[in-house]
């Protein structure tokens, strides 16, 4: 089954598909343009996991982390299908990453992995915008580079993670106005779904609506204001974002120090 | 010294950690903490800052994220983890965002503050600031939030509040608000120019060097003047075991 949430005539509603685009929770079959989408659970904790595909590690020149490179979101940064995300006019390299989004169903304390995938409550595509501009070598990589206001997106659907099946075996790719530029496969991740489940549950608890963002595969490119990036992961959905210029407004930019 | 305005906070109320109680926080705001904000932190490190791993000083704010597992209130027990003998009580002041604030300037930063409150920044110590740390930071129970919310009209010397820990009744660290690389009003301007403080969401200003480290049994209280005051006890995790 697949589920969703959208905002319609200033109201929250759950969704399921419908040929036409979506049916609402009250019965009104709507396209999905009609629409505001949230993210189709309300998240939690959102962890990141960077450098988890071999190929991507390589292409920043790092080495693939022996232990999970985990951070967290602020809540602001998380947006829906069809978001429009800024774009910083000064940044010279932001860009997209294709990720599988693992929502937790139920609490998790000292899971093992063998019984992690129990855990989960179901599946998202999502979309970590990075602009490497911003980071700094201090808690990296950083909120500012990675915690930016709607540059998190998440959706359209969660699908159920018994009828997905195995997550380590699915194929991920972004589009770029219509022309893939990223392509892997999630049995390239170091570190599976389960085995971050047991990781993570190792030191903290989990709770249902948490939200692991599991890493991207090797081909993230620039992207400018203007582009449609559109990620998207076989069986589980298609994610659409749009990017607009940084509104100018009068601002107050952050003082450098010492 | 002021008057100390305990009230409900006026935020949506959660459940949280072992029992249910009142935080000053709900489930979809978010706490973000502050490395490296005290001079006195960027002095100890010194050159270590411009070389490997980090290259240069930090720029922008170092921040983190304390998450809801973190969230304990007044009297809640703190699990010390199995893996560590000791964690730091770190004292800070942390101000509760009233209004959303996005590239705000320092001059009108305060505007958005609802309120004042102390929270301890439980931490795993740690001297390596490259990689995020949710190991030393993340744990469950390590950050106890007071209960009382002052009134940022109450306090009239911001940047110079006395802040204490006391471990067992003793009185064993005093800390200031002062010496900050970034008073709160600069801080929370710098926070909002990277992304959108929401109201209800808190910042932690920062915890000075010198945290007092805590042991299992221990009952640890942090305390900023005579506004507000949190005391919980350290208790021994249990051992971890494998849920099937």
């Amino acid at each position: 089954m697949r589920r969703g949430r959208v905002l319609y005539q200033d109201r929250m509603h759950a969704a399921v598909p419908d040929p036409v685009g979506l049916k609402l929770d009250d019965g009104r079959v709507l396209r999905e343009t009609d629409v505001v989408w949230l993210p189709p659970v309300e998240p939690r904790t959102v962890f990141a996991v960077g450098l988890n595909y071999s190929d991507h590690a390589k292409e920043l020149a790092f080495k693939p982390q022996s232990e999970p490179l985990v951070f967290l979101k602020g809540q602001r940064s998380l947006a829906g299908h069809r978001a429009s995300t800024e774009r910083p006019i000064d940044a010279a390299f932001m860009h997209y990453e294709c990720e599988l989004a693992v929502i937790i169903g139920h609490t998790a304390r000292n899971v093992a992995a063998a019984h992690a995938l129990a855990y989960v409550a179901g599946y998202t595509v999502a979309n970590d915008y990075a602009v490497r501009d911003y980071l700094e070598n201090y808690y990296r990589p950083n909120l500012r580079a990675k915690s930016r206001d709607g540059a998190t997106l998440l959706g359209p659907w969660l699908i159920d993670g018994q009828e997905l099946g195995d997550p380590q075996d699915l194929e991920l790719r972004t589009l770029v106005n219509g022309h893939v530029t990223q392509r892997g496969h999630t049995r390239d991740m170091i570190h599976g779904v389960a085995q971050l489940i047991a990781y993570l549950s190792s030191f903290m608890t989990l709770s249902p609506g948490d939200v692991i963002l599991t890493g991207t595969p090797a081909g993230v490119v620039n992207v400018a204001a203007g582009d449609e990036v559109v990620t998207e992961i076989d069986g589980i959905g298609r994610l659409s974002n749009f990017l607009v210029a940084e509104h100018s407004s009068a601002s107050h930019k952050v003082n450098g120090h010492g | 010294m002021a008057r100390i305005r305990s009230r409900s906070w006026g935020i949506e109320i959660v459940a949280c950690a072992a029992r249910s109680m009142s935080l000053p926080i709900a489930g979809r705001n978010t706490v973000y903490g502050v490395a490296l904000n005290y001079k006195s932190t960027l002095l100890s490190l010194g050159c270590s800052l411009s070389a490997k791993p980090y290259w240069a000083p930090p720029s922008a704010p170092v921040l983190y994220i304390k998450p809801p597992n973190t969230w304990i209130g007044p009297g809640d027990p703190i699990p010390l983890p199995t893996d560590v003998a000791a964690v730091q009580a770190g004292v800070t002041l942390a101000a509760v965002i009233g209004r959303d604030m996005c590239r705000v300037r320092p001059e009108s930063a305060l505007m958005h503050v609802e309120g004042f409150t102390v929270v301890n920044d439980v931490t795993v110590p740690h001297s390596d600031y490259f990689r995020p740390a949710i190991q030393n930071r993340c744990r469950d129970g390590f950050c106890p939030i007071a209960a009382q919310l002052i009134d940022p009209e109450q306090i009239t010397a911001l940047d110079a509040l006395e802040m204490r820990v006391r471990v067992n009744g003793e009185l064993v660290c005093v800390q200031s608000t002062c010496g900050l690389v970034r008073p709160v009003a600069n801080l929370l301007a710098d926070v909002s120019a990277l992304f959108t403080l929401a109201a209800g969401d808190i910042v932690l200003i920062g915890s000075a060097p010198g945290a007092p480290l805590v042991r299992a049994g221990d009952r640890v209280a942090v305390e900023i003047e005579e506004f507000a005051r949190l005391e919980n006890p350290v208790i021994a995790e249990p051992a971890a075991r494998l849920s099937p």
